[in-house]
């Protein structure tokens, strides 16, 4: 069992190419069990950053800090009742959760964590998840329809219309990225997994290539990726003084906890593309400029020194803890929950862990990086108006988005 | 990598397909036949990726079901079809339908039967690692002119919706 187990890491491919099927079957399972870890971290962090941003606490309540609080809420989502509104479509209300969440999660196959740790490695990965991204609006036009109420319809045709809109903004951005992993060989690769390999080759990040070029696609894509998932301060289209929670009002229990898992999900998988494509995919910083086994071994410390900067943080609010006997339950859930962390600092320590996680570490610090950064505008920037925001992403988006488009490809006929 | 379970794959999404259409022509719902048509589309998309062609797959899934599909659904809910769902489900000329489909089809079978030889005897394997470059670089070099011709086409296309629907220039 053991040797079968290592003799398939020996191997170093992706089950894809291996044709391994009973493999592909486990990273699935892992990549799907990672992401609804990550929701429910995000779900935390969301409220916890939300409210430090505006001088408040947050939950404290649930657990330590509020640690158990997404706990909390997934049980009440899922006892919650069932509610179809009468007059809905019932086969189309049933179908559209389905959609958005299949559409979330089927791009998680070609996202590259590490040079061999994908699901598989498409040619035409990009394009695929591009693809089946837009998948996802067919099902928020479903759900808005199928729940026969006004507040719905119009909310999800606004929503669409955003996501479709800002769709061309992102594909403009995503192709001249492409443009650039053609410069060193003579042709290009829409394989995810090829292009964090141009960019190791041509020994850049494409958002430092051609300067400003790669910056302004970046930047684009930076926005439309947040339109598209309707998250502030593009969420018109749920915005609960407009709308009423737009699309997914009628939507009870574990329905709305569908599209709330979806919605998280396809965050993360657009981060992802962002990530491969502008940040150097799971590369650590400056792997050609500090290169040699010392700056390697430097580098592989840095995740368990992450995890025990959190620990230290933990144990620094474990001490703060005030001293009543009614917060001694808290407080041991603390400091368990700093040990844990600690814990798999250490883990993280041992050599032979230290030289397989450096990929998947940095591939993952660099999403988390973009999932603050969604926080962030959520409470720095006031909500577009929908004239507004369909003003920006045709006027401004894609005529910037075509002119980067031409200036690289200009630039990269030159040089 | 060589292909699994062929028959299997082609006789399952054949079947979506067929039976996708059918639920096309025949639901009263209207977003009820966009679904089915969006299945319709998806399976297709399953059948250019059997023929060795996964650019093709890819662009039908992002414009036919991710575009064009979407702007079905809007046009249907944006326009009241209370009145359209009331009405008749097929009209009235169906036995000229049935001749006119019977007569497409004995065509199709007398081109089957007499001629067997244009067909080719198996499937083409194209090279898949290197499939977006080389249609890249036929549509640059070769089809140079249909693909601007074709671009053209769908700038006046854009251009005749704006001027259309726009109630002041």
């Amino acid at each position: 069992m053991l040797d079968y187990i290592t003799g398939y890491l020996k191997q170093d491919m992706t089950p894809g190419q291996a044709g391994n099927a009973l493999w592909a079957l486990i990273y699935i399972l892992i990549i799907f069990a990672g992401v609804s870890l990550a929701v429910i971290a995000m779900n935390w962090l969301e409220r916890k950053i939300l409210a430090h941003m505006q001088v408040r606490l947050g939950p404290m309540r649930v657990g330590p800090h509020g640690l158990l609080q997404p706990i909390a809420d997934a049980i009440k989502l899922l006892i919650k009742e069932d509610i179809i509104p009468d007059q809905a479509d019932k086969l189309v209300f049933w179908l559209a959760p389905l959609v958005i969440v299949l559409a979330a999660f089927t791009t998680f196959i070609v996202i590259p964590f590490g040079p061999t740790h994908a699901v598989t490695d498409m040619n035409i990965g990009l394009l695929f998840m591009i693809g089946v991204a837009s998948l996802g609006t067919l099902g928020v036009i479903m759900a808005g329809w199928a729940s026969n109420s006004h507040y719905p319809l119009l909310g999800s045709l606004r929503s669409s219309a955003q996501m479709v809109s800002y769709e061309i903004a992102m594909g403009m951005a995503v192709v001249s990225a492409v443009l650039m992993t053609s410069l060193d060989t003579d042709t290009g690769t829409l394989s995810m997994i090829g292009i964090v390999r141009a960019q190791e080759a041509q020994h850049t990040w494409f958002i430092f290539k051609f300067f400003p070029l790669g910056l302004i696609a970046f930047f684009i894509f930076a926005v439309a990726m947040v339109a598209e998932t309707n998250r502030a301060p593009f969420d018109l289209p749920e915005a609960e003084s407009e709308l009423t929670a737009g699309f997914h009002t009628e939507y009870s229990g574990f329905r709305w906890s569908l599209f709330f898992l979806a919605e998280y999900a396809a965050m993360i998988a657009v981060s992802s593309i962002a990530v491969t494509l502008w940040l150097g995919g799971w590369m650590r910083p400056f792997p050609h400029w500090l290169s040699g086994s010392l700056w390697d071994t430097a580098f592989s410390f840095v995740p368990a020194l992450t995890f025990f900067f959190f620990a230290g943080l933990t144990f620094r609010t474990f001490l703060r803890m005030p001293k009543h006997p009614a917060f001694k339950i808290q407080k041991l859930g603390l400091g368990g929950f700093g040990a844990v962390l600690g814990l798999i600092g250490v883990v993280l320590l041992a050599p032979p862990v230290r030289d397989r996680i450096q990929d998947i570490y940095w591939f993952v610090f660099k999403v988390s990086a973009f999932m603050y950064l969604y926080i962030w505008y959520r409470g720095t920037f006031p909500r577009y108006r929908f004239d507004q925001l369909m003003h920006l992403g045709w006027k401004f988006m894609i005529p910037t988005g075509i002119a980067v488009l031409i200036l690289t490809a200009a630039l990269g006929l030159r040089f | 990598m060589n292909p699994v379970a062929t028959p299997f794959f082609f006789y399952f999404l054949s079947g979506v397909a067929v039976i996708s259409a059918l639920m096309v022509i025949t639901r009263r719902n209207a977003v009820h036949s966009a679904i089915s048509l969006i299945f319709t589309l998806l399976s297709l998309a399953g059948l250019y990726l059997m023929l060795y062609a996964p650019f093709v797959a890819g662009v039908q899934i992002i414009l036919y079901v991710g575009g064009i599909m979407v702007l079905f659904l809007f046009v249907i809910m944006l326009v009241n079809l209370d009145r359209a769902m009331l009405e008749e489900q097929f009209n009235k000329q169906w036995p000229a339908g049935i001749l006119a489909a019977l007569a497409l089809g004995a065509l199709f079978l007398a081109v089957y039967r007499k001629g067997i030889a244009i067909f080719p005897k198996s499937t083409v394997v194209l090279s898949e690692p290197s499939n977006t470059q080389d249609i890249g670089k036929m549509l640059y070099q070769q089809y140079l002119l249909p693909f601007e011709i074709a671009s053209l086409l769908l700038l006046v296309a854009i251009v005749g919706a704006v001027v259309m629907a726009k109630r002041r220039i």
